[in-house]
């Protein structure tokens, strides 16, 4: 990543909602190339606002955001996809297309790339079956516990083996020991170059890993050092 | 059959319910215009065939002017005729078959009643072109006063018109119809595009391109219309069928010079692909308006 000092850079972002007052005031932050960092903050702190910041689902009300080195303000519409094609998203309610089998749901961001049908399949259907949904290839998202959900967004996210991974809660609705499994996914993509994001309400977590956390209170950041964290991020 | 497999939901909006019902009325409307065209076009055609090539020269009883009597004036005429360069043939009608053309309005005891009725002289003309009829016309005047030329041609021309007029509006009703169908396929699509707009959302923060998410929305439209398409087309084969049956039972002349032309029946097959296709082109143009204006 020659060049690229900050995978992720927002400087003075403010964030509202039509003529709601802002929900994000005055947010600047850097996440270098690699970085790990957790995201926290009360239920309506906007951790999800700032996600969504960060996966190009908003442009920021004032402010400069910059993903994986473009300026997302000025950037022409046209080249969004390509740039949220390097971004995995795991979104905090899952939005698993509903009528798409669990495998086509995974198989989605390559389809969307293009790419030969039966390798998309293959591919997907071998990530499911790490996620331990082997069995479940063709289920529907609805009869689906909401465990075995959040596994197959986990799969969809990470499919593409994207720059950014950036993931609302993705241990809420799964057992101590998924969750576990998960995070130790989320740890092997990092040492592989994966800047990782990961929003979590649950305490437990941040403590038993070294890794800095953004905090979010009542619309302002603020970056903590974890104990003995010494990766990424200022 | 024709089922499109898409990310979209199916069914949630209820277009693929009521879409191929309307595409496929459509489609019957559009047949049955062209049918109509393609019967109208033959008939106007026999006519032309039949009519083309011949003019019928009048001459009037009594002249004004003291012509001379009208037996030698039709073989003034007669003369004239025969000696212009295009005419294949000239035959006056005998008094038998100017008897029999007037008698139905006049009765039988015309001729004897010594009444003055015109003579016809029919003339076969050498192709269409050839003949010089103003030029003819003066010079039946001079030789032969009190005689003119009844062009069938002026006539014919007007029926033709006439045909032609029939037939343009048969055209306009089918783009009319071909437009209605794309209003039809906008504002299914406009109720798809607010449906799925979660979807479609999520489809756009995957990475998918404004393009591939109209794929989606043109793959259904084509379907849902290529489905109504070939219904109205099963519509439209009965209803001329029906028809033609019975016009055949009428044992009129019709039903001989009506024939099913390929070029007919080519139009005909082609409908449910040109319904296929301005669904797909309308439901891109919507989509890729509509998605201009999300992030
Ligand atoms: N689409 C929206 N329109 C208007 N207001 C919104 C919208 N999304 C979020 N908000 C508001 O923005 C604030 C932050 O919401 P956000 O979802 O970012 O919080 P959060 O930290 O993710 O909460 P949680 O932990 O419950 O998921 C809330 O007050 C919420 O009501
Ligand atoms: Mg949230």
């Amino acid at each position: 990543m020659a060049g690229a000092n900050h995978l992720v850079r927002f400087e003075n972002v403010g964030l509202r909602y039509g003529d709601e007052p802002e929900v994000l005031r005055d947010i600047t932050f850097h996440l270098g190339p690699g970085s790990y960092h957790f995201l926290t903050g009360s239920s309506g702190a906007g951790k999800t606002s700032l996600l969504r910041l960060m996966y190009l689902a908003h442009r920021p009300s004032r402010g400069l955001v910059s993903v994986l080195d473009r300026d997302v303000a000025m950037m022409p519409r046209d080249e969004l996809p390509g740039l949220r094609r390097r971004i995995g998203v795991i979104f905090q309610n899952f939005r698993l297309l509903d009528h798409l089998s669990a495998v086509d749901n995974v198989a989605l961001p390559l389809r969307i790339a293009g790419g030969p049908k039966d390798v998309i399949r293959e591919q997907a259907a071998e990530l499911l079956t790490w996620v331990g949904l082997g069995d479940l290839l063709d289920a529907p998202p609805r009869t689906l516990s909401d465990g075995e959900k959040q596994r197959v967004a986990i799969a969809r996210a990470v499919i593409n083996r994207p720059s950014l991974l950036l993931a609302d809660e993705p241990t809420g609705s799964v057992d101590h020991n998924q969750g576990s499994r998960i995070l130790r996914l989320f740890e092997e993509l990092n040492k592989i170059g994966t800047t990782v994001v990961l929003a979590t309400h649950d305490r437990t977590i941040v403590e038993r890993h070294a890794h800095p956390v953004l905090h979010l209170e009542r619309g302002t950041l603020s970056v903590h050092r974890n104990a003995g964290a010494a990766k990424g991020g200022t | 059959m024709f089922a499109w497999r898409a990310d979209l939901a199916p069914d949630r909006d209820g277009s693929s319910r009521f879409l191929p019902w309307i595409i496929a009325l459509m489609v019957y409307l559009a047949g049955l215009a062209l049918a109509a065209t393609m019967v109208l076009e033959q008939i106007a055609g026999r006519w032309s065939a039949s009519l083309r090539g011949s003019v019928t020269v009048v001459v009037e009883p009594s002249v004004r002017d003291g012509g001379a009597d009208i037996d030698a004036r039709v073989e003034a005429a007669l003369g004239v005729i025969r000696t212009t360069p295009g005419v294949l043939s000239a035959a006056p009608l005998t008094m038998d078959d100017l008897a029999s053309l007037v008698e139905p309005w006049l009765g039988e005891d015309l001729l004897s009643m010594g009444l003055p009725i015109p003579r016809l002289i029919d003339v076969a003309l050498d192709g269409d072109g050839g003949l010089d009829l103003a030029g003819l016309a003066e010079r039946l005047e001079t030789a032969a006063p009190g005689s003119r030329i009844d062009d069938h041609k002026i006539w014919l021309r007007k029926v033709l018109r006439l045909a032609h007029a029939v037939e343009l509006t048969a055209v306009v009703v089918v783009a009319l119809i071909a437009l209605a169908a794309a209003a039809t396929v906008m504002f299914a699509t406009r109720t798809g595009l607010a449906v799925q707009r979660d979807v479609i959302e999520v489809l756009h923060l995957i990475g998918a391109r404004d393009s591939y998410v109209a794929r989606q929305f043109q793959g259904k439209a084509a379907s849902l219309a290529l489905r109504g398409g070939l219904l109205g087309l099963t519509l439209t084969g009965v209803t001329v069928t029906a028809l033609w049956l019975a016009a055949r039972d009428l044992e009129g002349s019709l039903p001989p010079a009506v024939r099913l032309a390929p070029p007919f029946l080519t139009g005909l097959a082609a409908l449910p692909l040109a319904a296929a296709a301005i669904a797909s082109i309308t439901a891109r143009v919507t989509v890729m308006r509509f998605l201009a204006r999300m992030l």
